[in-house]
């Protein structure tokens, strides 16, 4: 269910077909694990450590480990976030099932408080102090997205905008102006159909299409699962082509570098105002359609000035992705942004 | 809830403690957290765990966003931050998202 606008109807999401929870993903923790650690190596390889760390992190190194889980695929390994007394917070991947007798040695940087005290028999109320917040479950996951995106050196949109204003267009037309210069991978979120992810295929990129039945948004779950269909490692861009929707997809964190709105010149120069969340978090603001504007009578100040107001710090673009005006500075704004992953 | 629930008893439980008779809260204005239905999902959900019987306490943060324009704070109450002063949007969020454990009382 949308915790924004609380649509919810029979139906499971998919991703390329599949139902999407039959599609595991090492991001994701699945329900009955509780502890895993995982290790996102800079060469964006992820494992899972045993407990005795008797091996310096950063190296590179295999580790055929024993896995007395329930599933059978070798990359679904458990997540387990630890939440340190003092605020530090790391995630690791491995096999449930086991003790916990945190040996870390001088590669942890940080200390665990581990000890149990047996026989604590005093019964003297105390306070303890923890000042520990409770993220909401997508936010966790973004980033757990986020930091195995970046492990893969990727740079990682997330375009949002109304059904309509051009969002698969201006992909299309991206891909094949980086074609030869940057590898591009999409995620696509429609409610059904996979034409998106078909029209993105043809020009080159590889892509995966969640249909989502009838949720209104993608969220970082989702994500997760859908880049395992995904060959990261071949990848310098991955753009997330959210469902069409000005509103709830301002609420999700997909563990995107970039929030990019599109809006097209047909929509009217207001629709910033009408829309604060979705531009106040934008990166970018692309305003689509510039073909057409004259034969809307597009009031191009009032929208730019709009756009500032909603949306200050954003880098603004006007496009028109039929005709090719602006897509240079677009695409120049992108390969500078893929230089400073 | 469920998962205050099970942070919490990972600390009392780190600090050697059996029963938690506290947990102390702090929820800013706009974390989406309503407080009453938090204390409905407590009472229901701590019951089976060492928090049963403990007493929730609620700080409540109001929100307050920052204007780099008039250099001034300003209180919120919904997703658009325009300053009053100067009518500009301001995106800077300082308090009111929190959702956070302050501290436990245990024993």
């Amino acid at each position: 269910m949308c915790a924004t606008c609380g649509c919810n109807q029979p139906g499971p999401s998919r991703i390329d077909g599949q139902p999407a929870d039959d599609i595991a993903s090492p991001l994701v923790p699945s329900d009955e694990a509780e502890h895993a650690h995982l290790h996102v190596h800079a060469d964006g390889t992820v494992h899972a450590h045993p407990h005795t760390h008797d091996h310096a992190h950063g190296e590179h190194h295999d580790h055929p480990h024993p896995h007395p889980s329930e599933h059978a695929k070798p990359g679904d390994v458990h997540e387990h976030e630890h939440r340190h007394a003092d605020g530090t917070v790391h995630t690791h991947l491995h096999g449930n099932g086991h003790e916990h007798s945190h040996e870390h040695e001088q590669e942890h940087e940080h200390e665990h408080e581990q000890e149990q005290e047996q026989g604590n028999t005093a019964s003297h109320a105390r306070t303890i102090p923890l000042n520990q917040p409770i993220l909401a479950a997508n936010d966790r996951q973004a980033e757990r997205n986020r930091g195995f995106f970046k492990a893969h050196g990727l740079l990682v949109l997330n375009v949002v905008s109304s059904p309509g204003s051009g969002k698969t267009t201006l992909i299309q037309k991206t891909i094949e102006a980086l074609r030869g210069r940057l590898r591009v991978g999409v995620v696509v979120g429609d409610l059904e159909t996979d034409h998106d992810a078909a029209r993105l295929r043809s020009a080159g990129a590889t892509a995966v299409q969640i249909t989502t039945g009838t949720l209104c948004h993608l969220d970082a779950a989702l994500v997760a699962r859908a880049v395992t269909r995904l060959d990261l490692k071949t990848l310098d861009v991955l753009v997330i082509e959210n469902v069409g929707n000005l509103v709830c997809p301002a609420a999700f964190d997909l563990g995107e570098d970039l929030r990019v709105v599109l809006l097209s010149v047909t929509e009217g120069e207001d629709k910033p105002l009408k829309y604060p969340p979705i531009f106040q978090n934008a990166h970018a603001v692309v305003v689509t359609k510039g073909d057409l504007g004259a034969a809307c009578e597009f009031a191009r100040e009032a929208a730019l000035a709009n756009i500032r107001r909603a949306a200050p710090g954003a880098a603004v673009f006007e496009v028109s992705a039929r005709t090719g005006q602006g897509l240079e500075a677009w695409i120049g704004y992108l390969e500078g942004k893929v230089g400073r992953q | 809830m469920q998962e205050v629930l099970a942070k919490a008893a990972e600390q009392a439980t780190q600090h050697g403690a059996t029963r938690i008779l506290a947990v102390r809260l702090r929820i800013g204005g706009l974390s989406g957290v309503v407080p009453d239905a938090l204390r409905s999902a407590f009472e229901v959900l701590s019951g089976a765990t060492m928090a049963a019987g403990a007493a929730l306490e609620c700080e409540l943060v109001e929100p307050v966003a920052w204007c780099p324009a008039c250099q001034f704070e300003f209180a919120v109450n919904d997703l658009v931050y325009v300053c009053p002063r100067c009518e500009a949007f301001c995106p800077e969020l300082r308090r009111g998202r929190e959702l956070e454990i302050t501290s436990l009382e245990i024993e």
